[in-house]
């Protein structure tokens, strides 16, 4: 069934959709057959819908705002400045990020899946995932991004990072000006998930 | 393989649809079913490269007209019935008519935080020197296997520059097919939106390539 | 466009499904959309390169997973409502309900001297050809968002002139409505290990128009 991004199905009550049966038909026999265990997919799902999502993304930012010295090493070593904020594991086992200056403004996509930071970003959203972003994002990245209400100046190159390999980008967005001696917890508020993909901007104050 | 899967550069595909305050899931299966994909990949029967070319292997049709978990739903399946981990006969009826396969690994709920906190590095350790430096120029490959690549059509005969070196890392290419990991240099190359698509723009798109992909630029 | 129809190279679409005896229609409707298109055709005032470009408009999930006469029914709706022949609420309904278009519809005594002409798309050139038989050109990587006759697995590609057919309609000023514009067109040979980078002796050949093209 073709998905539209608003489309729902009635999942609740006794009516399962095709697609909603199938799925629980192969949950009961990867159980029964003890490949799974049901209760870690419990686990699983409460982790990425509760635990972690772009939250730890903006402290990430904030910090590099707030914290020349953090900044340098997020420059020199992402991977390990990020995980001495905690953010560690699955599909960010290499992270690099990306500072937004004014000469360039860095944009991510996976043309070739929906490689994606799942340990700052949490899971993307539909529309990374969808045909229309990962074909267009790498050929006409500036009406992708005036879609998004960004408008880059011809003076700034558009940098845009297709995740072909296990490398994850996160966008450092630009610090908004008025922000000077504002706190990490204020800055990331300031932070939205979209400005860390590259399809928006952090937030004015 | 020139499969669904590689996008970059489509047209036709319409405009990109963000949604505000948009819900992790978006109908009741899709956490079971994302669940299930993570916990099977965790029973150690295939690499990622597997489960990335299983899906790159759906039909275009199935590909280009599901939901993401729909199209990861249908390449599971595939994967556990070419492993015989089930029979589609099973997947019809949802029951266990022959005895399970044994597998590396079953993950229980103690077990997932470690797991998912460790992740699963990819750098190697190296036994050659990178070819290429950070400047040189390089050329791509015109290369169209028929098994799993990361080096997209819309990148693939022109000229880059190498902006980063990031060490040996796994190469997909082998281990997709279950040929074992056989590391390879791995190197972001920029290539200008001029070069790729022939555009008067001051633009550029970065791809991460590893090293077998790429040949000197003279 | 890198639509969904500029399927060559791709891969993971299966073997070729060949049918004994294959009829000519395989349903009653394709029939019916097949005149309907030729007859509609002679009065839409379209060219056949817009018919083109409206049947490569449908999304492309759809595009793969439709047939092709339901191309063409895509392309004749797009069509009769772009040139003001029908709404879509009349399509949808079957029903007119605004006046028709004065035009003159094909009669059944005219369409075997019409399918029977004699057409062309050779038009008089207005400057010399750039290219011989026998040069080296190499193919422009261009990827106009509009209708283009050059497929994506030719661009930027070398190959060799071995024919010329004087000027002909170009398909990426006509698709548009921006009148036929003719230029030059070749037949132009590319080694297939050129065009797939692995080992072949087999050729490719493609009709292209002067303005995909430059020297070597």
């Amino acid at each position: 069934m073709p998905h539209d991004g608003h489309h729902h199905d009635h999942d609740e009550g006794s009516e399962l959709s095709p697609l909603a049966l199938r799925v629980k038909a192969l949950e009961s026999l990867l159980v029964e057959k003890g490949y799974v265990d049901p209760e870690a997919l419990d686990v699983l799902i409460d982790t990425y819908e509760t635990k972690i999502g772009p939250r730890n993304g903006a402290r990430v930012v904030a910090k590099a705002w707030a914290d020349p010295e953090f900044a340098g090493w997020l420059k020199r070593d992402a991977t390990a400045a990020i995980a001495s904020l905690g953010y560690t594991g699955r599909q960010g086992e290499h992270m690099v990020a990306l500072f937004n200056t004014p000469e360039t403004h860095n944009m991510v996509v996976c043309t070739l899946c929906s490689c994606y930071p799942w340990p700052v970003l949490g899971l993307p959203p539909v529309w990374y995932k969808a045909m229309p972003y990962r074909s267009r994002a790498v050929i006409e990245p500036r009406q992708v991004l005036s879609e998004f209400g960004v408008s880059v100046p011809e003076t700034r190159e558009v940098r845009v990072w297709d995740s072909t390999a296990e490398v994850r980008y996160l966008v450092i967005p630009e610090r908004p000006a008025g922000t000077e001696g504002w706190s990490e917890e204020q800055l990331a508020e300031l932070v939205t998930r979209d400005s860390m993909i590259g399809t928006g901007l952090a937030k004015q104050p | 393989m020139n499969g669904p899967h590689d996008m970059g550069g489509f047209q036709g595909f319409g405009p990109v649809m963000p949604e505000a305050d948009e819900p992790v899931w978006h109908h009741d299966w899709e956490p079971r079913a994302f669940a299930l994909v993570l916990a099977m990949g965790m029973t150690g029967s295939w690499n990622i490269d597997q489960a990335r070319h299983a899906r790159e292997r759906l039909a275009p049709v199935s590909y280009w007209s599901s939901s993401y978990y729909e199209m990861r739903h249908y390449a599971l399946v595939l994967q556990l019935i070419e492993l015989g981990l089930i029979t589609a006969m099973e997947e019809e009826t949802g029951r266990q008519a022959v005895l399970p396969k044994p597998v590396k690994r079953v993950a229980t709920a103690e077990m997932i935080p470690a797991i998912l906190s460790s992740g699963s590095p990819y750098g190697r350790p190296s036994n050659t020197a990178a070819a290429f430096g950070v400047g040189e120029k390089v050329r791509t490959l015109n290369i169209n296997p028929a098994g799993h690549t990361r080096l997209p059509r819309y990148a693939r005969g022109h000229v880059g520059e190498i902006v980063t070196i990031h060490g040996c890392h796994a190469f997909p290419d082998s281990n997709a097919k279950g040929e074992g990991e056989d590391p390879q240099w791995l190197y972001t190359v920029r290539f200008t939106a001029k070069e790729l698509w022939g555009k008067d723009a001051p633009d550029s798109v970065c791809l991460d390539l590893w090293e077998p992909y790429l040949e000197v630029f003279t | 466009m890198n639509g969904a129809h500029d399927c060559g190279g791709m891969m993971g679409f299966g073997p070729v499904a060949r049918e004994e005896n294959e009829p000519v229609f395989h349903a009653p409707w394709e029939a019916r959309m097949f005149a309907l298109m030729s007859a509609v055709g002679d009065v839409g005032g379209w060219t056949l390169d817009e018919d083109r470009s409206a049947c490569e408009s449908m999304r492309p999930g759809d595009y793969i997973n439709t047939s092709y006469y339901e191309h063409w029914l895509h392309g004749a709706e797009t069509l009769l409502q772009k040139h003001g022949l029908a709404t879509l609420d009349e399509i949808r309904s079957g029903r007119a309900a605004t006046p028709a278009r004065p035009v003159t519809p094909t009669s059944a005594a005219a369409v075997w001297p019409a399918v029977t002409a004699h057409g062309s798309y050779q038009r008089k050139a207005s400057v010399p050809a750039r290219f011989r038989p026998g040069d080296m050109i190499r193919t422009r990587n261009i990827h106009p968002e509009t209708h283009t006759r050059l497929p994506r697995y030719l661009r930027g590609q070398v190959g060799e002139v071995i024919a010329s057919h004087g000027a002909h309609v170009f398909p990426d000023s006509n698709a548009r409505g921006g009148g036929e514009n003719p230029q030059w067109l070749y037949t132009i040979r590319f080694k297939a290990s050129d065009i797939w980078g692995r080992e072949s002796r087999d050729l490719i050949h493609a009709d292209l128009w002067e303005p995909y093209l430059e020297a070597r």
